[in-house]
C-alpha cells in the first residue's frame, strides 16, 4: 500500500463482506423453501427471501466496486483520496439505505419491481451516496495520473449511475415499463459493469504479472469495447417476449451471441498476461482469483447465457430454471469472484503484511467455486427438464416443478457448500494474519522466474 | 491482435464505436416505445383499473414468486397468460371468478406444495389486479408462451 488512502477501501470490504454473508444465508433460506415447501412459510414467504437475497447481492457488488476503486484509484492516479471522510460518510449512507430496505422488505415495505424494489427514498439516498462517490473519486482522478485502467473504470461507474435513473421510472403500461426496466438491469451487468470488471481485472494483472501496462490497456480497450458493442444491441435478447417488435428476435440473437466474445477475451488475455508474466507475486491466491474469475464469467455468463440465448430456442426456455442457473454462474463468475479477488489481494497491503493464509483462501476459493458450478448444472438440469414438460409437453407449472426435486435438494447441498467456502474465505481476509504459505513457492506461477 | 493496433486507436475504436452503438440502441428503443404504445399493447384498454391493478401487482410483490413474460422468480407459475389459462378468452366472468376464488383460497396447506401466502385484496383490489392480468394477456409477445401452461 503505497499511498495512506488507500485504506479507505477496508470498511467497504468489510461491509461488502458481511452484506455477503447475510446474502448467503437468505439464499440457504430460499433454497430450503424449495426443497420443504411449507419451510418458514409462516415466518417469512419465499418472496421476502428471495428479494433480500437478490437485492443484498446488488448492494454488496457495488460497495464492493467502490471499495475496489478506493483501493485502485490513489495507486493509479498517484494521488490521496480527494477526501477520507466523505468516503466514510458515503459507504454509512449506502449502508444505511441497503440496511434499511433489508429491514423494510421483512415488512413488506417495498416499490415491488424485480431487483428495483428498494423503497423511493431508499433509491434517493442510494444516488445521493453514488453521487458523492464519484464526485470523490472523479476528484481524486482528475488531479492524479490518468491511465486507461482509471478512465474506464470511472468510466463504468458513471454509466451505472445514469443508467440507474431509469430506476425511477415506472410507466403504467407493463410493456414499456419492461422496455426501461432493463436499461438498469442489463445495461448494468451485461454493459457498463464489464468495464468495471475488465479494468479491475487489467489492475490486478498489471500488479501481479508485471506485464507491461501499454499492453494491457490495449487489451482492455478491446475488450471493454467488445463488451459495448456486443452488450448494448444484445439488450435486445429480453426484448423478444415483452411486446417489443419482431426485430429485436434477429438483433438480439445475433448481438447476445457475440457477448460471449469479450469474456472469452478476458480468459485469452488474463491467462496469456499469466504466461508472459515475468513477476513472481508472492500473493498466489490473488492470482488464483484473477485467472479463476474470468474462466468462470465465460463459461457463466458466455457459454450459460450463449445456451438460450437465441430467440428459437429462448422461445421455449424462457423464465426457466436454465436463468437461474445462468444468472447464479454469470454472477459468481463476473463480479463476486473479482471483488474476492481484489479483497484477498488488497487486504495484505492494507494490514501491512505478507500474504498470509493463502491456503486457507485458495481452499475456499475452490470449494465456493466448485460448489456454484455443482449448483448451476442441478438448475440446469432443472431447467432442461422443465422445459421439456412444461413447454413442449405443456403439463401444469406446479405438476412439473413435483418432478424437479431432487435437483433441489442437490442445488441446496451446493448452498451449504458455498456457505462452507465463504465462511473459509471470510477467515482467510479478516482473521488473524499467519505465516505466508505457501512460502515463496512456484506453485501457480509462469514466466521466466518461476523456475 | 494486430501489432499495427496502436493503444490509442483501440481507444478510439472503443468510445466510437460504443456511442455509435449506444445511439443506434436508443433509436431502436425509441421506436419500440412507440410500437409498445401503438401497436402491441391496448392503450385504451389501459383503464384506471388496470393501473390500480399493476399497483396492486407491485405493493404485494408478486414477482419475487411469479414470473410475468417470462421475468421474475422462477417459484410460482406464469401469470402473464393465467387469463388465458383460466379460459378467460371465451369465458371472462368465469376466469374472472376462478382466479378471484383462487386468491381467496390461499394459502391451501397442503403439506408438501408450495404455499401462497394469503393476500388480504379488497374486492376493488382484486377486481384491479384481474383486469391487470387480462390487459397483461391481452399484449402482442410475439406468441409467448409456447403453451397455455406457461
Amino acid at each position: 500500500m503505497k499511498y495512506e488512502t488507500q485504506k479507505v477501501a477496508l470498511p467497504f470490504f468489510m461491509v461488502a463482506m458481511a452484506l455477503f454473508t447475510l446474502q448467503i444465508v437468505f439464499g440457504l433460506l430460499a433454497a430450503a423453501v424449495y426443497a420443504w415447501p411449507n419451510f418458514m412459510a409462516e415466518v417469512m414467504p419465499f418472496h421476502i427471501m428471495r428479494v433480500s437475497h437478490t437485492n443484498l447481492l446488488i448492494v454488496w457488488l457495488l460497495i464492493g466496486f467502490m471499495g475496489c476503486t478506493y483501493y485502485l484509484m490513489p495507486e493509479e492516479a498517484e494521488q490521496e483520496i480527494h477526501s477520507p471522510n466523505l468516503a466514510y460518510i458515503q459507504l454509512a449512507i449506502f449502508a444505511f439505505a441497503g440496511a434499511a430496505a433489508l429491514v423494510g422488505y421483512q415488512f413488506g415495505i417495498h416499490e415491488g419491481r424485480e431487483f428495483l424494489e428498494q423503497p423511493f427514498w431508499v433509491k434517493i439516498l442510494i444516488t445521493i451516496s453514488f453521487l458523492m462517490f464519484l464526485f470523490n473519486t472523479s476528484m481524486t482522478l482528475l488531479k492524479g495520473r490518468k491511465t486507461a485502467i482509471n478512465l474506464v473504470l470511472m468510466l463504468g461507474l458513471w454509466l451505472a449511475a445514469v443508467f440507474w435513473l431509469f430506476a425511477f421510472y415506472n410507466p403504467t403500461n407493463l410493456a414499456v415499463d419492461k422496455l426501461y426496466w432493463w436499461w438498469v438491469v442489463h445495461l448494468w451487468v451485461e454493459g457498463v459493469w464489464e468495464l468495471i470488471m475488465a479494468s479491475l481485472l487489467g489492475y490486478l494483472l498489471i500488479k501481479m504479472t508485471g506485464v507491461d501496462r501499454e499492453v494491457i490497456e490495449k487489451w482492455l480497450y478491446i475488450i471493454v469495447g467488445l463488451a459495448l458493442f456486443s452488450g448494448l444491441l444484445g439488450t435486445g435478447h429480453h426484448y423478444y417476449w415483452i411486446g417489443a417488435p419482431g426485430y429485436w428476435q434477429p438483433i438480439g440473437s445475433i448481438f447476445s451471441t457475440l457477448e460471449v466474445a469479450p469474456f472469452f477475451a478476458m480468459v485469452v488475455f488474463a491467462f496469456t498476461m499469466f504466461w508472459k508474466g515475468s513477476r513472481n507475486h508472492p500473493n498466489k491466491a490473488a492470482m488464483l482469483w484473477a485467472l479463476g474469475c474470468p474462466t468462470i464469467a465465460f463459461f457463466g455468463a458466455g457459454v450459460w447465457g450463449f445456451m438460450h440465448t437465441l430467440s428459437f430456442v429462448n422461445y421455449y426456455s424462457h423464465g426457466t430454471q436454465v436463468t437461474a442457473a445462468h444468472g447464479h454462474l454469470a454472477f459468481y463468475g463476473a463480479y463476486v469472484m473479482l471483488i474476492l479477488g481484489v479483497i484477498t489481494y488488497a487486504m495484505p497491503q492494507i494490514r501491512r503484511v505478507q500474504p498470509y493464509n493463502q491456503i486457507l483462501n485458495m481452499w475456499g476459493f475452490w470449494i465456493v467455486t466448485s460448489a456454484m458450478c455443482f449448483m448451476t448444472f442441478t438448475l440446469t438440469f432443472a431447467g432442461v427438464v422443465q422445459t421439456h414438460l412444461q413447454r413442449v409437453l405443456g403439463m401444469n407449472y406446479m405438476e412439473v416443478q413435483d418432478q424437479l426435486g431432487l435437483f433441489y435438494i442437490m442445488r441446496l447441498g451446493a448452498g451449504v457448500a458455498v456457505a462452507v467456502g465463504a465462511i473459509m474465505l471470510l477467515y482467510s481476509f479478516f482473521g488473524p494474519a499467519r505465516e505466508q504459505v505457501p512460502a515463496g513457492g512456484t506453485q501457480i506461477t509462469a514466466g521466466a522466474g518461476s523456475a | 491482435m494486430a501489432d499495427g493496433l496502436t493503444k490509442s486507436a483501440a481507444r478510439n475504436i472503443f468510445y466510437g464505436g460504443s456511442l455509435f452503438f449506444f445511439l443506434l440502441f436508443a433509436a431502436l428503443t425509441a421506436h419500440s416505445h412507440w410500437y409498445m404504445v401503438n401497436v402491441s399493447t391496448d392503450s385504451e384498454a389501459l383503464t384506471d383499473s388496470v393501473k390500480h391493478g399493476k399497483e396492486v401487482w407491485e405493493k404485494n410483490m408478486c414477482i419475487n414468486c411469479h414470473t410475468i413474460m417470462g421475468e421474475g422468480a422462477y417459484f410460482a407459475p406464469e401469470l402473464g397468460n393465467v387469463w388465458e389459462r383460466y379460459g378467460g378468452l371465451e369465458n371472462p366472468d368465469a376466469a374472472r371468478a376462478g382466479i378471484n376464488a383462487w386468491i381467496r383460497a390461499q394459502p391451501l396447506g397442503i403439506e408438501g406444495r408450495r404455499q401462497m401466502p394469503a393476500f388480504d385484496f379488497s374486492e376493488k383490489d382484486m377486481n384491479s389486479l384481474i383486469d391487470f392480468l387480462e390487459w397483461t394477456n391481452s399484449i402482442n409477445d410475439q406468441d409467448w408462451p409456447p403453451h397455455p401452461a406457461g
